[in-house]
């Protein structure tokens, strides 16, 4: 301050007011640029058109570029982002993170040879064919390339082989393509980068050495296997360490969400100590960590989890694209025309080759095989992105031609993001992909498709086809047998349906809340009610239009969707929609009140036939005989909740079985409406409630 | 899995099934191991509905994919159970309760019920079952036959929907 460097100035007042700057530089820069990348994501769905057409990740590099484009005017320099630490430490894992976590593990399962298939495989496929087709045209003199050695050139190929098929996703998603080919697609990204990572490594080990000898390469073989399945080791270790730790937090519920995320990043760290693929770690991590401990944690750590990994995975991903067109134009270039068309040139064509071939001899093993529509989706779909962007980065220095390679990088990267990206909608579109089919013109499709889906889902459940791989089998039954046991707060075991059921008809009170306040049409209205004891026998009566959307409507939104062991979907940009398996249980109470009429037990053979479940952890509840242990219920003073006075409506609703015919039935639903109008802070102790 | 369970099941029933279902000689002994687990009682029959393995390998043998081209050169005398009217049959009589090959508006207001939340009061659900019999009736009867139910659902890719990979 002056007053040491003038020590004999006049003594000055004290300052009203004053500023520090250099203290908080570096959080303020970090947090106005992270406030300004989200600016600009508000920015896009202001205008709802250009997302549709245009996704995301090019809008970003847009504004990117107009920002790097002011600060380079003013000679500024972009932030120091884009060091390898900064990068990998800081900003790809919350990005793995999410992915990992929003996986849909079923098909992902059942699709797992072929994901590592094409993961594996193909990224080795398009580095060594980029790599040597590049050395190739290096010979040729008139490009000028000639000192880039075939080790370099590898090493290159190697990092532009790395897809990051982003907006890609998202296009299949709204596209609503066939599943196998969104997980395919989805799980090749995920795995093809830990696949990068290694060859990236492995490729820049070797750049340095003068010659390499068969014996290398033997080892760089043995080096990939350890360091994915070490990866793999990892993960699934910390994984139940974490599970294992959530068994234990139900006194301090605030920080639940703290170990899933510390976990986490320490599988990350742990795995980039020992230089094994740290992206396996953390997405074996979050997939063995999932399971557990959302059995575990209350309800709002599990909802806090995941609205924070889709958060930081989210802006994650912001700031890197944003990045990407900030850095463009503050780096310095090189230029090469040749190299770097034909760098575009050997990526297209190589993606291309690679996945008709491996397709080829995939497919006999498959049982649904990919025709050339997939093909052409997941080749077109091969779109380049922030790992590729930061490998380039990362290069060491001794490489000669590092800044043609960062330039042919960025020009990659570009160039697919914009062109394919928001080229393949159309063409996907326009080729017709084999979609899920989800179009419905009649009221009559609607309701026999949700009829035979509901079908289906019971004659899997009486299949088992779940349990129908041998190994899958075989792993149901040791977690049943050990790993529940250890790592779920098994001493709940009673009560935890209870919570449980607690959670699920409180989010179904808050659903029920939402579709009156949102919208009244769907809702039955007071007035609507009275009409019931009006037989209306019209003859042929007139729908109009009007009457045909809203039905759609209340169909969409009160049908039972299908219970589904996973979301079959995940949106990258959304949270997943979790509202089955509280109609597993609202399902269960139907058939039980039914079931006590007379003359509907064939109904409630249907029931079983259809709809019985030996797997899932309701399944030791056998309802006919357990719903007699439901004791009195306490219907305390309920009216004047507006939920509760919604669903207190359900008793005037002759069809549906009215409570006033059976108390015992009745007091299963009675109950739970009445619990779950109470927040949980008013919930009676864990004495009173009924036992399940 | 394989001995005990095979022990149970005899060949020439293997070969009865497997005429009269398609599946192979492999599926047929794993539905078996299943249909065994499924049966806690072991007596041979799940529930006391007496749905005994034949009732089980039938029913399930309408979700069987259907066959591009035949494998075998003569076609079979009779569908095959997992043909797509077969498959809508199984569809239809999910409706049909009373087996009289129609569809009525109770039924259909029955099943509506069941597949329905508890926001929709039965009026709404009235306005919608019938708007269902008018889309589908053509001959004035009040009621979906089973030809009208098809005509229906002409569009819809029944075969896909109304199949399941059943694993060798």
């Amino acid at each position: 301050s002056d007053d040491d460097a003038y020590p004999d100035a006049e003594k000055s007042n004290l300052p009203v007011f004053t500023m520090d700057y250099p203290r908080i530089q570096i959080p303020f820069e970090i947090t106005l640029w992270m406030l300004l990348a989200s600016f600009a994501k508000i920015g896009f769905h202001v205008y709802h058109k250009i997302t549709v057409w245009v996704p995301e990740s090019c809008l970003l590099i847009s504004i990117g570029l107009i920002v790097g484009a002011i600060m380079h005017s003013v000679h500024e320099e972009p932030p120091a982002v884009l060091t390898s630490n900064v990068f990998f430490l800081y900003m790809l894992p919350p990005i793995v993170l999410d992915s990992g976590y929003f996986m849909p593990t079923r098909p992902f399962f059942e699709n797992i040879g072929t994901v590592f298939w094409y993961a594996v495989m193909g990224t080795l496929w398009n580095s060594i064919g980029i790599g040597i087709s590049l050395f190739t045209i290096c010979q040729i003199e008139a490009f000028g390339v000639q000192d880039i050695n075939l080790q370099e050139n590898l090493l290159f190929a190697s990092i532009i082989s790395a897809v990051d098929p982003v907006a890609v996703l998202g296009v299949f998603e709204d596209v609503s393509v066939n599943e196998q080919l969104y997980i395919v697609v989805f799980g090749e990204c995920l795995f093809n980068d830990a696949v990068t990572v290694v060859l990236y490594n492995m490729f820049s080990f070797v750049a340095d050495m003068p010659v390499v000898e068969p014996v290398d390469v033997f080892l760089g073989v043995a080096r990939f296997f350890v360091v994915g399945l070490g990866g793999m080791g990892f993960g699934i270790l910390f994984g139940f360490v974490a599970a294992f730790t959530t068994r234990f937090t139900s006194k301090v519920r605030e920080i639940e969400p703290l170990f899933i995320f510390m976990f986490s990043y320490l599988a990350y760290l742990v795995s980039e100590l020992f230089a094994i693929s740290s992206i396996m770690a953390i997405v074996c991590c979050a997939l063995t960590m999932k399971y557990y401990v959302e059995e575990n944690v209350s309800q709002r750590s599990c909802t806090t989890i995941r609205h924070v990994v889709k958060m930081l995975g989210s802006i994650s991903e912001t700031l890197i694209f944003f990045f990407l067109g900030v850095v463009t134009i503050t780096t310095e270039h090189e230029w090469n025309w040749a190299y770097i068309l034909f760098t575009l040139l050997f990526a297209f064509v190589w993606r291309g080759l690679g996945i008709l071939v491996l397709t080829q001899i995939i497919n006999p093993f498959r049982t649904i095989s990919f025709n050339l529509k997939d093909q052409f989706g997941m080749a077109y779909g091969g779109l380049r992105g922030a790992i590729s962007f930061a490998l380039a980065f990362t290069l060491p220095d001794t490489i000669g031609r590092k800044q043609l390679f960062v330039t042919a990088t960025i020009v990659i990267i570009l160039f697919t993001v914009f062109l394919q990206g928001i080229s393949i909608r159309p063409l996907i579109e326009f080729i017709n992909v084999r979609r899920t089919n989800r179009n419905v013109d009649t009221i009559n499709v609607e309701i026999h498709c949700r009829l035979m889906e509901h079908t289906m889902a019971g004659i899997e459940d009486l299949c088992g086809q779940w349990s129908h791989f041998y190994w899958k089998d075989k792993f149901m039954k040791f977690n049943n047998r050990v790993l529940r046991r250890i790592l779920i707060r098994d001493n709940r075991a009673e009560s935890s349906i209870v919570a449980l059921y607690k959670k699920l008809e409180l989010q179904n009170a808050m659903e029920i809340l939402d579709t009156v306040s949102g919208d009244i049409s769907a809702a039955p209205s007071i007035v609507s009610l009275q009409y019931e004891t009006r037989i209306s026998a019209k003859p042929k009566k007139k729908f109009f239009a009007e009457d045909l959307k809203n039905m759609h409507n209340i169909l969409s939104k009160n049908m039972y969707k299908i219970r589904q062991r996973t979301v079959a979907y995940t949106s990258k940009y959304a949270l997943p929609n979790d509202s089955q398996p509280r109609e597993i249980l609202i399902r269960r109470h139907s058939s039980i009140r039914r079931s006590l009429r007379p003359g509907s037990f064939h109904l409630y053979y249907y029931f079983f036939f259809f709809f019985s479940d030996e797997h899932e952890t309701m399944s030791e509840v056998a309802y006919p005989a357990r719903h007699s242990r439901f004791g009195q219920p306490k219907r305390s003073a309920s009216g004047a909740m507006m939920p509760l006075h919604r669903l207190d409506t359900l008793k005037e609703v002759p069809s549906v079985d009215v409570l006033n015919e059976s108390e015992k039935g009745s007091t299963s639903r009675g109950v739970s409406r009445t619990n779950s109008s109470y927040s949980d802070s008013r919930v009676p102790a864990r004495g009173s409630p009924p036992s399940l | 899995m394989g001995s005990r369970a095979s022990t149970l099941l005899r060949e020439e029933e293997i070969e009865e099934i497997k005429k009269e279902t398609g599946f192979s000689h492999s599926q047929i002994t794993r539905l078996y191991s299943r249909f065994t687990s499924l049966d806690k009682g072991e007596n041979g029959t799940l529930r006391e509905d007496q749905v005994n393995f034949r009732g089980f390998m039938r029913t399930l043998a309408h979700f069987r994919p259907v066959e591009d081209n035949e494998k075998n050169k003569n076609p079979p005398t009779t569908e095959p159970l997992n043909s797509r009217t077969n498959k809508l049959l199984f569809a239809f009589r999910l409706y049909d309760l009373d087996r009289d090959d129609k569809i009525s508006r109770d039924e259909l207001l029955q099943v509506l019920r069941m597949m329905v939340g508890v926001n929709i009061s039965d009026e709404q659900l009235g306005s919608i079952a019938d708007r269902t019999i008018q889309e589908a009736d053509q001959n004035g009867d009040n009621c979906i036959s089973f030809q009208e139910f098809m005509k229906v659902l002409e569009k819809v890719d029944v075969e896909q929907k109304m199949s399941i990979r059943f694993l060798h």
